[in-house]
């Protein structure tokens, strides 16, 4: 009797040497992105902090390890991608994304990736590599403005994907999409727009704990895209009751 | 004495591990909120009791009595919030018997916050309790495992989030009470629009100095839009071949007689 055989039942794509070659747990992440619709384009909001995260080990815990990611970048002439989650997948999806515009400028026919397509194409890889358990960790918000449409997508690492006229990625989903329900409306104009992003930022800033307060805002209109230098929101901390909780009640928290 | 048996929690989880399934538990899914206004403290609830993915009860009541000028609202196991504050409500009534006074909300928080802690988190029930005594309006939260807060605003259970944005975008100090009602029920809707787990119609409570209203049901966004105007009909009923009426009590005739009753 061998012993030392291991469950011969279990599929190789779960055997314990497969385990090395795919992804178990995220390791440098980002938090939410926000996106929305206005007049003129799209426009997306991410903080810049990077976290190391806690796995099962739990050798890191939970350290703010990157103040200066750039978590937005643009895609071809038309689009625009922000990513939450692994920041590593999201470096790779980046060389995925180059390799595809590359490819599309070398037919030189006149036509580009508008963000339609590349949404489609993201969705595709995501959705895939999920399927060999071995996925890319991140959700995405694909924004751009192509020929007049605009047009808002978002995919994450399981291959869920769909497109509104605003979106947000992990715990912005939560505390920001109610708000955005609330108040977004067609036709913003750009001021009105950055004033409804702060909000939802600032929200994520005082509930998220992975938040922090650095952050950009990236617009994509059809003549091209700008990101934002970095900056900070104005909070406020001088409720009454944070000066002295306690009052009438001395001796409870 | 006192403190929880946990002598059944390992017969429990063997059966379990034997494939019993466990029976499931009535939680209130559940969005609660509370502020702190000008004159006092306003809270508000939705109205959804939820068993797993069906609703059992649409309209429900989450905002709990605790004294004339305390009351609670509950998120979690519905048993457990009701149990919970109907035994402190008595607890702080007796109070009042003893002390000759109005009930204070630390009193409140203090007898909550120990029969929770004593029972580890077990007692599933994280409730926002707000009230008025003679120090002055209070709200406070309270956690299953027993810890609590002290806030200006608060919102409890799964919708918390959706009502956190509300509160933390909207919210401000000194607030008059038609600008706190109005809040509170943006709050509790934007709990009941977002969150799976609230729904119906929003409650609210608004206590000040000596005086409180339970508005049961202050909005109903969720009116029953379509009603089939066929109506209903149904198959031809059984024919009636005859008719007799019993009536289960004699009619009985009093003739007062005779002397009244002797002493």
């Amino acid at each position: 009797m061998n012993v030392a055989d291991s469950a011969p039942a279990m599929n190789n794509l779960i055997g314990s040497d497969a385990d090395s070659q795919r992804t178990l747990y995220p390791y440098v992440t980002g938090t939410s992105v926000v996106g929305i619709k206005y007049k003129d384009g799209i426009l997306l909001a991410a903080d810049m902090g990077d976290y190391l995260a806690c796995h099962d080990s739990g050798s890191y815990g939970s350290t703010l390890r990157y103040k200066t990611v750039e978590r937005m970048k643009s895609v071809g002439k038309h689009s625009i991608i922000g990513a939450s989650g692994e920041i590593s997948d999201f470096q790779e999806i980046m060389r995925y994304l180059d390799e595809l515009i590359l490819y599309d400028n070398m037919w030189d026919d006149g036509n580009s990736f508008g963000p339609k397509e590349v949404h489609n194409y993201l969705t595709r890889v995501m959705y895939n590599r999920r399927n060999k358990f071995n996925p890319l960790w991140n959700s995405l918000v694909l924004g751009g403005v192509k020929n007049g449409q605009k047009y808002l997508g978002t995919v994450n690492m399981i291959g869920v994907h769909y497109e509104d006229n605003h979106v947000a990625t992990g715990f912005g989903n939560h505390l920001s999409r109610p708000i955005l329900r609330d108040e977004w409306h067609e036709n913003l104009t750009f001021e009105e727009g950055v004033k409804l992003l702060e909000k939802c930022m600032r929200v994520l800033l005082y509930r998220d704990r992975s938040a922090v307060n650095k952050l950009q805002i990236a617009k994509i209109t059809e003549e091209g895209v700008t990101i934002s230098q970095p900056y900070s929101l104005k909070t406020f901390w001088n409720f009454a009751a944070f000066q002295n909780p306690t009052v009438g009640a001395e001796g409870s928290w | 004495m006192g403190g929880f048996s946990f002598d059944l929690c390992k017969r429990n989880e063997m059966l379990v591990q034997k494939g019993l399934k466990q029976p499931s538990f009535l939680k209130t899914g559940t969005t609660i909120v509370g502020l702190i206004f000008r004159d006092g403290v306003i809270l508000g609830a939705d109205t959804r009791a939820t068993e797993g993915p069906i609703v059992a009860d649409k309209n429900c009541e989450k905002i709990h009595y605790m004294a004339p000028n305390i009351y609670c609202c509950g998120a979690g196991t519905a048993a457990d919030t009701e149990a919970v504050t109907d035994m402190v409500s008595s607890q702080l009534k007796l109070h009042r018997y003893h002390t000759g006074r109005e009930s204070k909300v630390v009193t409140a928080l203090t007898h909550l916050k120990s029969h929770l802690f004593s029972y580890q988190g077990h007692v599933q029930a994280a409730l926002v309790l707000g009230g008025v005594d003679m120090t002055g309006p209070h709200l406070h939260t309270i956690y299953p495992h027993g810890s609590t807060d002290t806030l200006p605003f608060a919102t409890m259970g799964s919708g918390s989030l959706a009502a956190m944005s509300v509160f933390e975008s909207k919210y401000r100090e000194g607030m008059s009470r038609d600008e706190g009602i109005k809040l509170v029920a943006e709050a509790i809707s934007s709990g009941i629009f977002n969150d799976l787990g609230s729904g119906s119609n929003v409650d609210i409570c608004v206590i000040t100095k000596g005086k409180r209203e339970y508005l049961r049901n202050y909005l109903l966004p969720n009116p029953r839009m379509y009603i089939s105007e066929k109506g209903y009909s149904f198959s031809k009923k059984t024919e009636v071949l005859f008719t007799k009426i019993t009536p289960l009590r004699e009619v009985v005739e009093v003739i007062e007689v005779g002397d009244a009753m002797e002493e």
